[in-house]
């Protein structure tokens, strides 16, 4: 961490100088809207470039993913500010279902912790059982919900936030996972096509939400969900990507993820499980897209299907690929020069507006003639770049090489 | 002939002498190959002791890195068995055969082209990473801990193979015999019993030949490795190997030792076609190889 203070005070500064200027008004909320929209569209853009730039499958199924974000996360809020705790409680299960996963699956302190949390969930239940005589778990997940109605109101509206982009981005990562576990054996275009035709699909589900889910108003639109998605939460959840990512992709998973891109007989042969990494690349991705669901749900007071359309799902792609492939830098840069300059380009004189369709597909255009591989090609920028290492030669001998090997 | 070959003959030929009894590494039983209708491998049998250097030779289109494909499980095989250190490993995985143990190159090179050398080589150590994801992304104390321990050995390997002051380059930018030297050196990092190499001398110059021949040798005694070499040119494999298998049209024609193979008649006759078998030709073949 000591080496990159200078990019976290940057960071820190850059957030500190945005809130002031919305916080004093300086800056409109049209403007402070674009900078949020550049963070959602860089969250889901960052998914997306590990899946296809990281893992080198071509997927236009992020936009589906961001679709169901969206919608499972703005009906737990929508419910809550109806007062109904249904959607929290549903949340809370899944939370619960999710550590007894952890019990079987970890060892030590967390699963002493894990166990520790469902011992006092079972007390609850029992004691819940007692004083209301109501032995159904629903109803107590439910009650233990409401408890979120005694905090002030500003706190609970962020912890109902939070529970929400969580399930949003949870529900995201579970589809992907059962839809990858069937396309990813295809590979290549053909995984391409299938995601497209996903897409399709959540967005004629969206159209018709309403006859299983009436809130969601189908192809209405979706009115009411609060805007909880604040100027902080919008940058911290991509400050939090951003660090996730680069973590993740300088770990040996990482590798193992990108040498699926860059040879699927080579990886096999160095004992890599390439359908297992190419799952794990998908549904990370697809969680990053439902979180920036949720967010956008929360930040746009309509939840329209068509802003799901399929041709949408393009603008992630054109963000990944003007960034450059296989560069968190250049994702995070596209993302918001894309927003900047899309919204930015509105500002053209009265009777110019429309030369906006021009000017962008010809921006586009240029770049991809002049820079094919992207603005930062596989580059990264400061606390983003590779670590290196100080060389060494000293040879391994027979009996060291077998050590390190638990 | 360089005088340098002779002399590693006779290193060779003593191993085989003292190894008769040793345990076979791999063996295999009746591994045959259809694609469709075309036979590509028939009835293939072999055992490799632990130790061995074997090579296993014949012209273009023998069969030869088939057989390597199924052993490794990126072909399935038609019908036989394969075992490695007496496990039948045939239906595998391909990660998971290399996980047990086996370990291979390419004869077309499959490095990770846009990785830098020493990321190349360090993926090898994934299997054994001895870490979680979680630890990756928290960045704990464990995930530092076996990341240096892993880019140090990593740095060994590339060490032997003289790599060590290319750790940060690209890997496609290498020159050829770098890029083949990176791919052995990736495939020991898998830390195998067995090593599976595809032609690793084709496209190198007689002197990066001979090269790498003697550091084949050396790896072989160092990490006590048994390997099986692929190579369509005789010279290479009549250096080093103690034992030979050819194979012509997917199928077995001669076993033995460099000297038997050399004056096998089937042999000369699948490499220069018939006619040469008969007359001056065959001296010079022989001289040759």
């Amino acid at each position: 961490m000591g080496e990159h203070w200078k990019w976290i005070v940057g960071v820190v500064v850059f957030f500190v100088v945005v809130q002031l200027l919305i916080s004093f008004r300086a800056l409109t909320t049209y403007w402070a809207t674009i900078l949020q929209k550049a963070c959602i569209m860089a969250i889901v853009s960052l998914g997306l470039n590990l899946i296809y730039g990281f893992n080198g499958q071509f997927s236009l199924g992020q936009w589906g993913f961001y679709a169901i974000g969206a919608y499972a996360a703005a009906d737990i809020t929508y419910r809550w500010k109806q007062g109904d705790m249904a959607g929290l409680a549903v949340v809370l299960g899944a939370l619960l279902l999710g550590v007894v996963f952890l019990v079987f699956r970890s060892r030590g302190t967390v699963q002493r912790i894990g166990i520790g949390i469902l011992g006092s969930t079972a007390v609850g239940w029992v004691v819940h059982w007692v004083v209301t005589g109501s032995a159904s778990p629903w109803s107590y997940l439910v009650d233990v919900c409401a408890v979120v109605t005694y905090l002030p109101q500003s706190v609970s509206a962020q912890v109902v936030l939070l529970a929400a982009l969580f399930f949003g981005a949870t529900a995201a990562a579970a589809v992907s996972y059962l839809l990858g576990l069937r396309l990813l054996k295809m590979g290549g275009d053909y995984f391409g096509i299938a995601t497209l035709g996903f897409t399709m699909v959540v967005k004629v589900l969206a159209d018709n939400a309403d006859s299983v889910f009436p809130e969601m108003k189908g192809a209405r639109g979706m009115v009411g969900t609060p805007q909880l998605a604040s100027w902080f939460w919008t940058f911290l959840f991509l400050m939090v990507t951003v660090v996730v990512m680069r973590n993740l992709l300088q770990s040996s998973t990482g590798r193992a993820i990108i040498s699926v891109r860059e040879s699927e007989v080579a990886a096999k042969a160095m004992g890599i499980d390439t359908a297992r990494y190419k799952t794990l690349a998908f549904v990370i991705g697809s969680l990053f897209a439902g979180l920036a669901g949720g967010l956008y749900a929360h930040r746009y007071p309509t939840l329209h299907p068509s802003a799901f359309h399929f041709v949408k799902s393009f603008d992630p792609l054109i963000i990944v690929v003007f960034g450059g492939l296989g560069s968190i830098t250049g994702t995070v840069v596209a993302s918001f020069a894309w927003a900047i300059s899309l919204e930015g380009l509105r500002l053209l004189p009265r009777g110019m507006e429309l030369w906006r369709y021009v000017i962008y597909p010809l921006i586009l255009l240029l770049v991809m003639l002049l820079r094919p591989q992207g603005l930062f090609g596989g580059a990264e920028l400061g606390f983003l770049r590779r670590r290196t290492w100080p060389r060494r030669d000293v040879a391994p001998q027979a009996g060291t090489a077998q050590d390190g090997g638990d | 002939m360089p005088p340098r070959l002779g002399r590693r003959r006779m290193a060779g030929t003593e191993a085989v002498s003292t190894g008769v009894d040793r345990m076979p590494v791999l063996r295999t039983e009746g591994l045959t190959k259809f694609f469709g209708g075309l036979c590509a491998v028939r009835d293939f049998d072999i055992e490799v002791p632990e130790g061995a250097l074997h090579g296993l030779i014949g012209p273009n289109g023998a069969g030869k890195t088939t057989v390597f494909n199924m052993v490794t499980g990126l072909y399935a095989a038609t019908e036989g068995e394969v075992q490695f250190m007496g496990q039948p490993i045939l239906g595998l995985e391909p990660h998971w055969i290399t996980q047990l143990g086996i370990a291979r190159t390419f004869q077309n090179i499959r490095i990770f082209p846009n990785l830098t050398v020493l990321d190349n080589v360090r993926i090898a150590y994934h299997p054994r990473a001895g870490y979680t994801v979680f630890d990756a992304i928290l960045h704990t104390e464990r995930f530092e801990r076996r990341e240096r321990e892993i880019t140090e050995q990593a740095q060994g390997f590339l060490a032997v193979f003289g790599l060590e002051g290319l750790q940060d380059e690209i890997a496609s930018s290498l020159p050829y015999g770098q890029q083949r030297r990176l791919e052995i050196a990736r495939a020991l990092a898998a830390e195998p019993k067995l090593l599976l190499l595809d032609e690793p001398a084709a496209g190198m110059n007689p002197q990066e030949t001979y090269e790498l021949m003697d550091l084949i040798h050396f790896v072989r005694d160092q990490f006590k490795l048994t390997i099986l070499l692929i190579e369509h040119q005789m010279r290479v494999v009549m250096g080093i190997c103690e034992w030979i298998t050819v194979m012509d049209f997917g199928e077995i024609i001669a076993r033995g030792t460099p000297r038997e193979i050399q004056s096998n008649l089937r042999v000369i006759e699948a490499y220069l076609g018939k006619r040469s078998v008969i007359g001056r030709r065959t001296a010079t073949f022989v001289q040759e190889a």
